[in-house]
């Protein structure tokens, strides 16, 4: 195959004229991974990386179910159980979702907007790996003395004040994906604003860019308040600070403020690139150009500016002063507005259109409608005084999966599925691709939806145990738990690996009769080196024309 | 509801039941959670009758834009499929579509915004209280104190029974009682129809004490008071857990209220004060090695045990007191220091709220357990000693 595994750049005719000269440098075998400067490569080292954590951050939530699965402890003690949460929700969203993204975004970004690569090639290759040292520290810390840090993955002071060393590793390895993170995001803006093909103009741009603009820009701004916060957790530490600490006049509330200034922010850059994907992939399907694209550019513009006044609606139940609560509850409310705008856009675009449904629409209409529960919980939770009863139960854990697994994760489904051919040069196996959606569609909601039960009836979340009346929904939930991780094991031996193995159908340039952008332009699987010389594009900016 | 839910979910739950073995019936906890319930407790405050009240009004109207919205698109999948031969159409923009869509949503979330503001402005008043209690958080138990208002000066703690948490650590197999988890030593006591104020603050980091029933939950925060308030309609026992991450007993500090008439109220300060007043131990009082060590077994278990394990090994990183220097050594200051203040930024936290007589005893006693044999005997007159230090 091609891009993927194979030494690069052989037989990819049209547009390439310069692929000899450029193969006589490129590194071959380790060093071709390790010195790689191809956004192509960086991108699959992304993917695959994000996978990795996602397999270890899942492999953490199995045994928090099964520890769940009956009232008592039967597994781990609750110190464990601590710890098994707070590394399940670092890894998932340091190491999991965000570097996924990224890795799309370095694969897709040049080729959507016709650049020969990212803007800062040496600079993307350190910043992935950078975060290999984070990774280990992180995974590595649940065998440092005291065990991995169990504070949650908010971290909240004065609780780290109390954690062993492996607290310090793991702000330590948040630094260095925070640093990789603003690297990568530079990265993305300087691409996006200098490199797009003459005729690209940004109202051009394909919807999936546009996000990660934005997105990145969010980066930017919350990434180093994050660093903030926990360096001066860090100070509170070891060097006799007190900014959280209240023994010595310190303010623990203070840290959750910095902390959700950053916090919220996150959720969405957890999410636009989803958006983002969606926005491909629905019209590519339903074969009709995306509905209100400039309406679909301003939403996610307003979602973006909406998110930096809304964090204090994390902490509703720390006691702030009746007004606070009602700017914070206004504020959050609004948000459904540019959101509800979003859904409005991507099922327009499918009425009235020609659909069919490959595995990619079907992962992007289950993320729509999955999506969209847990966007109406969030507009539930965001109402202050129902709240009260709902913080910290399993209400919220019920809220934040429907929107991250069945939100972030969905949509990167699909935008696998959605551009694999492009990567690899083979089609998947749409059989198996189906089994995957169904399966994951399922297991999902079975974990999931009793979990709103359960944080109706007051289940508190973070809890080794229970009391009995909660023991039967719990046991559903983790029964749909093992069902939804072992779709994706399923998902990577008998989906991805195949493909990236070259087994399968040979792909052709454009594998979606309605797919639309320059993606499409270059052959499957796209060639080491794309668009060394900036396209002429037509005036729609989705084909090249010479 | 309850009634639609009942055969599905009963179905699934025979085989929930037949994987997990919990075979034997756990009934309703009046005042605590319904088995398999589904929404929020109806509760007996007129903030939690509201919250009840408003949440369904959110819940219809969710449920009805969300089936509203998704019959369109389930339509439009049904019907406008290739495999049906439907041709695409070609419309991708229109300004008045977008400006509506944009302002409906609007209009509606104003409606949701505007019972919940009046919902929240009552909750927040926490003004005229007739009681006034403060609840200290500690790790893991919780501390009351009655600041103002009839029985004012008492003051206790709360723990989870003991045996509950060995249930815990064994599986929680065999006869669970219905209240497992929920069960406390001293419940808060309260009078029925009177506006209690809640003052919550922290000796060691936030818990958050949460009563369902009463739709109240306040973030206890070390070094700092917040307040919140309810008024019970009835009688009964209502129970809630700690709701905010503490550390790792965090499952195990539940909260007991056991809301009385104001006729028993009364009677209960009355004994309380006496048995407060009996209780009282006279620090300067000379114990023999038996009475202080049976004492400090008593101690020990209530307090220490979840950590440091009834055989004084500890686990993971909490240290052992078997063998310890710090218990064996000769100069009964240094443990005494270490139960007065903490140690290791609280890892171990700080004792002092327990007696003089209480933490001599459970010195004593650990001086003497397991192969601790140091025949030495702590007096309640150096724990004193060494508190103003």
């Amino acid at each position: 195959m091609s891009a993927v595994l194979d030494p690069h750049g052989h037989a990819a005719p049209g547009g390439h004229a310069h692929d000899d000269h450029h193969d006589h440098h490129a590194p071959t075998g380790w060093r071709r991974w390790v010195f790689a400067t191809n956004h192509k490569d960086i991108g699959t080292l992304y993917l695959l990386f994000s996978f990795t954590m996602l397999m270890i951050g899942g492999l953490l939530a199995m045994l928090i179910r099964a520890e769940l699965f009956q009232p008592g402890l039967q597994l781990v003690n609750p110190e464990l159980f601590n710890q098994f949460t707070t590394m399940h929700g670092l890894i998932m969203v340091f190491g999991a979702i965000m570097p996924a993204f990224v890795g799309f975004a370095n694969w897709m970004i040049p080729l959507q907007i016709g650049a020969s690569d990212m803007a800062f090639a040496r600079m993307n290759n350190f910043s992935f790996w950078l975060m290999i040292p984070a990774a280990i520290m992180l995974v590595a810390s649940f065998f440092m003395p005291g065990g991995a840090p169990a504070a949650g993955w908010t971290l909240y002071a004065p609780l780290t004040l109390q954690m062993g060393p492996s607290m310090d590793a793991g702000i330590f390895a948040m630094h260095i994906l925070g640093a990789s993170s603003i690297m990568g995001s530079i990265n993305i803006i300087v691409t996006i604003l200098n490199m797009r093909a003459p005729g690209m103009t940004l109202m051009k741009m394909p919807m999936f860019c546009w996000t990660w603009l934005i997105t990145a820009y969010l980066l930017i701004a919350v990434m180093p308040v994050l660093a903030g916060a926990i360096t001066m957790t860090l100070t509170d530490r070891h060097l006799g600070t007190h900014f959280f600490n209240p023994a010595g006049g310190g303010d623990p509330v203070m840290y959750q403020h910095i902390f959700w200034f950053f916090g919220h922010p996150e959720v969405y850059i957890m999410i636009l690139p989803a958006f983002g994907i969606v926005s491909q992939v629905v019209p590519a399907f339903a074969r009709k150009k995306l509905f209100g694209y400039a309406s679909m550019v301003y939403a996610t513009a307003s979602i973006a500016i909406l998110s930096f006044i809304v964090w204090a609606h994390h902490m509703f139940t720390t006691g702030m002063p009746v007004t606070g609560q009602l700017f914070f509850m206004y504020a959050t409310m609004l948000i459904a507005v540019p959101t509800a705008v979003k859904i409005f856009n991507w099922i327009a675009t499918m009425w009235q259109g020609s659909m069919t449904f490959e595995t990619p629409m079907l992962f992007a209409v289950g993320f729509i409608f999955v999506f969209t529960m847990g966007g109406f919980t969030g507009l539930i939770l965001a109402v202050a005084p129902v709240d009260i009863q709902l913080q910290d139960t399993y209400y919220v854990v019920a809220h934040f999966h429907y929107v991250l697994v069945a939100g972030s994760l969905y949509a990167m489904f699909a935008g696998v599925y959605y551009w694999m051919p492009k990567w690899t040069g083979v089609m998947y196996n749409e059989w198996r691709g189906k089994v995957h959606f169904w399966w994951s569609l399922i297991s999902f909601n079975v974990t999931f939806f009793p979990m709103h039960f359960l944080g109706l009836a007051g289940m508190p979340r973070r809890y080794a145990d229970y009391p009995m009346q909660f023991a039967d929904f719990n046991a559903i939930a983790s029964i749909g738990g093992f069902a939804f991780g072992l779709a994706q094991v399923y998902f990577f031996l008998f989906i991805v690996l195949p493909c990236m193995r070259g087994k399968g159908e040979p792909a052709p340039q454009k594998p979606w009769e309605a797919a639309e952008g320059l993606e499409w332009e270059v052959p499957s699987p796209a060639p080491f080196h794309t668009f060394e010389n900036p396209p002429r594009l037509d005036a729609t900016a989705t084909k090249v024309i010479g | 509801m309850k009634s639609i839910w009942t055969k599905p979910a009963g179905l699934l739950l025979a085989a929930g039941a037949a994987f997990s073995g919990a075979a034997h019936a756990v009934n309703d906890l009046p005042g605590g959670p319904a088995v398999r319930q589904l929404n929020l407790p109806v509760g007996v405050t007129k903030v939690s009758q509201e919250q009840y009240t408003l949440h369904w009004g959110l819940m219809i109207l969710c449920t009805v834009i969300f089936i509203g919205v998704f019959s369109v698109m389930f339509y439009s999948i049904w019907k406008h499929r290739k495999s049906v031969g439907h041709k695409a159409a070609n419309f991708h923009e229109s300004v008045v579509v977008e400006v509506v869509w944009t302002i409906v949503p609007f209009i509606i979330v104003i409606l949701m915004a505007l019972p919940a503001t009046k919902l929240l402005v009552a909750q927040k008043d926490t003004t005229n209280a007739d009681l006034t209690i403060k609840v200290t958080g500690y790790q893991w138990k919780w501390g009351y104190d009655y600041l103002k208002g009839e029985g004012e000066g008492l003051s206790f703690i709360s723990t989870l029974l003991p045996e509950h948490r060995r249930l815990s650590d064994e599986g929680a197999r065999g006869e669970v009682p219905d209240n497992y988890l929920l069960a406390v030593d001293n419940p808060l006591v309260v009078p029925e129809k009177q506006k209690i104020r809640i003052i919550t603050t922290a000796n060691d980091v936030i818990h958050a004490f949460a009563v369902p029933q009463f739709g109240i939950k306040q973030d206890a925060i070390p070094g700092f008071v917040r307040d919140t308030w309810f008024r019970a309609e009835q009688t009964g026992d209502f129970y809630g857990q700690c709701q905010e991450l503490c550390g790792k007993e965090h499952a195990y500090m539940p909260i007991h209220v056991k809301v009385v008439s104001a006729a028993d109220y009364t009677a209960w300060v009355d004994q309380k004060k006496k048995e407060a007043a009996a209780k009282q131990d006279d620090p300067n009082k000379v114990w023999t090695l038996p009475d202080l060590l049976a004492r400090g077994e008593k101690v020990y278990a209530a307090n220490c045990a979840a950590c440091h394990q009834a055989n004084g090994k500890g686990a993971g990183p909490i240290k052992p007191l078997d063998g310890s220097q710090v218990v064996l050594d000769a100069d009964h200051t240094k443990q005494i220091h270490v139960l007065l203040n903490g140690q290791n930024n609280g890892a171990m936290p700080s004792w002092k709220q327990l007696s003089d007589t209480d933490l001599a005893a459970v010195a004593s006693y650990t001086k003497n357990s397991w192969s601790n044999k140091t025949g030495q005997i702590v007096q309640p007159a150096e724990v004193l000693a060494e508190r103003g230090k």
